[in-house]
């Protein structure tokens, strides 16, 4: 099994899939010649030609319209906006189009579509080239949103995205791009929309997240463990719309005390809703309130050094917010 | 004296490749969505429907316009009035009924969406919404979708002159002239976006935008229905040609208020109004065809006759039709087990 990194990962998958299904393409800003801003779609305008693989206008909306109407018509396209924070002039054609053609039509048509984009800081991309914006679309029904931790599930979860017959928001992580290096088999795989997936088995904490920060719960996990003998168990959620509510409700009552960890800013972000899943439905198996560990609540990441430090997550905030709750 | 005999060159709706049959046909169909239209403003008066959202005065260049088009293969995104559109590319009377009514028959939504958002799989009109102009980029992603598989149709796609103003417009227009696309873009220039006139809404013309994306931009007067025939036949020509996008600007006048929810003589005068009814292009299409000794005022009271018997029978059938069931509101959210 080759070793590679998240960013070959997702390459890989959009390859596969090109390869497997005709009706596969992907379009977007610079993800031609050039093969992407982040080198997401290098090499793929070679094998499968400038149509299949199409450098667009420098136009969001026209990217997720366009890819909506192909999709309608019955292809699967991969829409890529180059950083999710320009995907906001997308943002009409994915709630008030992608989300609701199918309900909207009784089920006559439907929505096929893919649309990737990267989140995320600490890459010193100041304000605009570091944000989460998984809570704007987080809520409308209608659409699905994967958000990958590691290269396996990239891979795997992208694959079931083009294979998807509703629309698809795939958040990849670009500070996981290259951090991320493992094992990923050649062959064909999926990982199922709407599973999440246990990192780690553990009886003193459970943490759930997903993306980036789960890889600091990893890592201070180790540690706990080894240093202070707190075993906390992970869970990986992996899909964050639908959100998996029995694998979320199962890891509340493994160990009666959750941290719940996300870039993306506190106030409305996703952990609110797992928080309160887990306050509707085993309130009294808790042990301790539901604590979460987020970004601030402010507008965005700022570039100075010192600043995003002090915005992004890290093995030292999530290990130090995990022995607190251990010690409640 | 009769104009068919008055020249020894063939009358306009033949030089364009129209038959008889068909350029009376067309009129048929003007005046069924005129008659659809004006009954629908009645039963929501009547407290029947719950809104009606109007075409009256853009029927003329909306039945004409389809029949330009290959109606078994081309694709469709028509706006909220094309009431004349979708009848004349094949949905029928009691259909549209059912959507007026709400009905779980509705082929358009199922009884999900206001009137006037159309949608058949079956007669390829893709879904609508509200949020104006989101449908030009889908317009052009099917245009796209249809080069890839080589097919030799086009996406014909209408909005108003307000919609023209949104950034949908302008990033779908350009995405389709950087590739050539067969896609028909025409605006339905009725002259007001509910309350606001063309001059506080247009600093030039809505045709002359095309240019700057690379393809041509007409404009047509959209009560003359052979003229607005003939650009889009051409149009629909240039397309499959490989030749790319036409825009197409169809000058008219929205005679009835923007909904009825709407008082238009809040913004606008009856003079205005009225004056813009000796425009209306359905008694000039009718003029012409009695000049061709193609119709007859027989002709005429024989077909509002049948008219209002369909209407009849379509509302009917509308009003007996159960409702959806209400947890129904639960359905399609996404794809069941096995559906695509």
């Amino acid at each position: 099994m080759p070793v590679m990194e998240y960013i070959d990962a997702i390459r890989l998958a959009m390859k596969e899939e090109m390869e497997r299904d005709e009706n596969v393409f992907v379009l977007g800003e610079d993800v031609g010649v050039k093969g992407g801003v982040f080198t997401t779609t290098k090499g793929l305008q070679e094998q499968f030609g400038e149509q299949r693989v199409m450098d667009t206008p420098l136009a969001e909306s026209a990217i997720a319209g366009v890819a909506i109407g192909a999709a309608m018509y019955g292809m699967k396209p991969i829409a890529e906006m180059q950083y999710s924070d320009f995907m906001l002039p997308a943002t009409n054609q994915i709630i008030s189009e992608a989300a609701k053609i199918r309900y909207r039509s009784n089920n006559d048509w439907s929505c096929p579509v893919v649309v990737r984009a990267p989140i995320g800081g600490g890459i010193f991309g100041g304000l605009y080239h570091s944000q989460c914006p998984e809570s704007i679309f987080f809520g409308t029904p209608g659409l699905k949103i994967v958000a990958p931790y590691s290269a396996y599930d990239a891979k795997g979860l992208l694959k079931a995205a083009v294979r998807d017959p509703d629309p698809v928001l795939f958040f990849e992580n670009k500070k996981c791009y290259k951090l991320i290096k493992e094992d990923v088999p050649e062959d064909d795989y999926i990982v199922p929309i709407g599973k999440a997936n246990v990192l780690r088995e553990g009886t003193d904490i459970t943490v759930i997240g997903y993306s980036l920060p789960l890889h600091f719960a990893m890592q201070a996990a180790a540690e706990l463990e080894a240093e202070q003998g707190i075993s906390a168990h992970i869970l990986d959620l992996r899909t964050i719309q639908p959100l998996d509510r029995e694998a979320i409700i199962e890891a509340a009552r493994k160990t009666g005390k959750v941290l719940i960890v996300h870039e993306d800013n506190k106030t409305g972000g996703v952990g609110a809703e797992v928080a309160a899943i887990i306050s509707e439905e085993c309130l009294f198996e808790l042990d301790a309130p539901i604590q979460r560990l987020c970004g601030p609540d402010v507008p965005a990441m700022p570039i100075s050094p010192p600043m995003e430090k002090f915005f992004m997550l890290s093995k030292d905030k999530v290990k130090e917010a995990m022995t607190q709750l251990a010690l409640f | 004296m009769n104009a068919k005999n008055s020249t020894q060159t063939k009358p306009k709706h033949e030089q364009l490749g129209l038959s008889d049959a068909e350029v009376v046909d067309m009129y048929k169909y003007m005046l069924l969505a005129r008659k659809f239209d004006e009954r629908n403003m009645l039963l929501q008066r009547a407290g029947k429907i719950n809104f009606h959202v109007s075409g009256i005065g853009q029927e003329t260049a909306q039945v004409a316009a389809a029949f330009a088009l290959d109606r078994e293969r081309d694709y469709f995104l028509p706006y909220y009035r094309d009431y004349g559109f979708v009848l004349t590319v094949g949905m029928s009377l009691k259909e549209l009924m059912m959507s007026a009514f709400a009905k779980a028959e509705d082929p358009n939504s199922g009884g999900r969406q206001m009137p006037g958002h159309f949608g058949s799989k079956r007669l390829r009109i893709v879904t609508g919404s509200s949020p104006v102009t989101t449908q030009v980029p889908h317009a052009v992603g099917i245009a796209l979708a249809a080069k890839m598989q080589k097919k030799d149709i086009v996406s014909f796609v209408t909005f108003g002159e307000g919609s023209s103003n949104q950034g949908d417009f302008h990033e779908g227009l350009n995405f389709a002239g950087v590739q050539k696309l067969p896609v028909i873009f025409m605006c339905e220039n009725n002259q007001y976006a509910i309350s606001v006139p063309i001059q506080k809404q247009l600093g030039g013309k809505v045709a002359d935008r095309a240019q700057g994306y690379g393809f041509p931009g007409i404009r047509v007067d959209g009560n003359d229905a052979l003229e607005v025939y003939r650009v889009v036949k051409e149009a629909r020509e240039r397309a499959v040609r490989g030749e790319g996008p036409t825009l197409i600007e169809a000058m008219m006048y929205r005679l009835s208020p923007h909904s009825t929810s709407d008082n238009d003589l809040a913004y606008r005068t009856k003079e205005e109004v009225d004056e813009n009814w000796q425009k209306d292009g359905i008694p000039k299409m009718k003029k012409y065809l009695i000049e061709q000794d193609l119709w007859s005022e027989t002709q005429e009271e024989a077909l509002s006759r049948e008219i209002s018997q369909h209407l009849k029978e379509a509302i009917e059938a509308a009003e007996l039709a159960p409702f959806p069931k209400p947890e129904d509101t639960l359905l399609h959210v996404y794809a069941s087990e096995g559906e695509v």
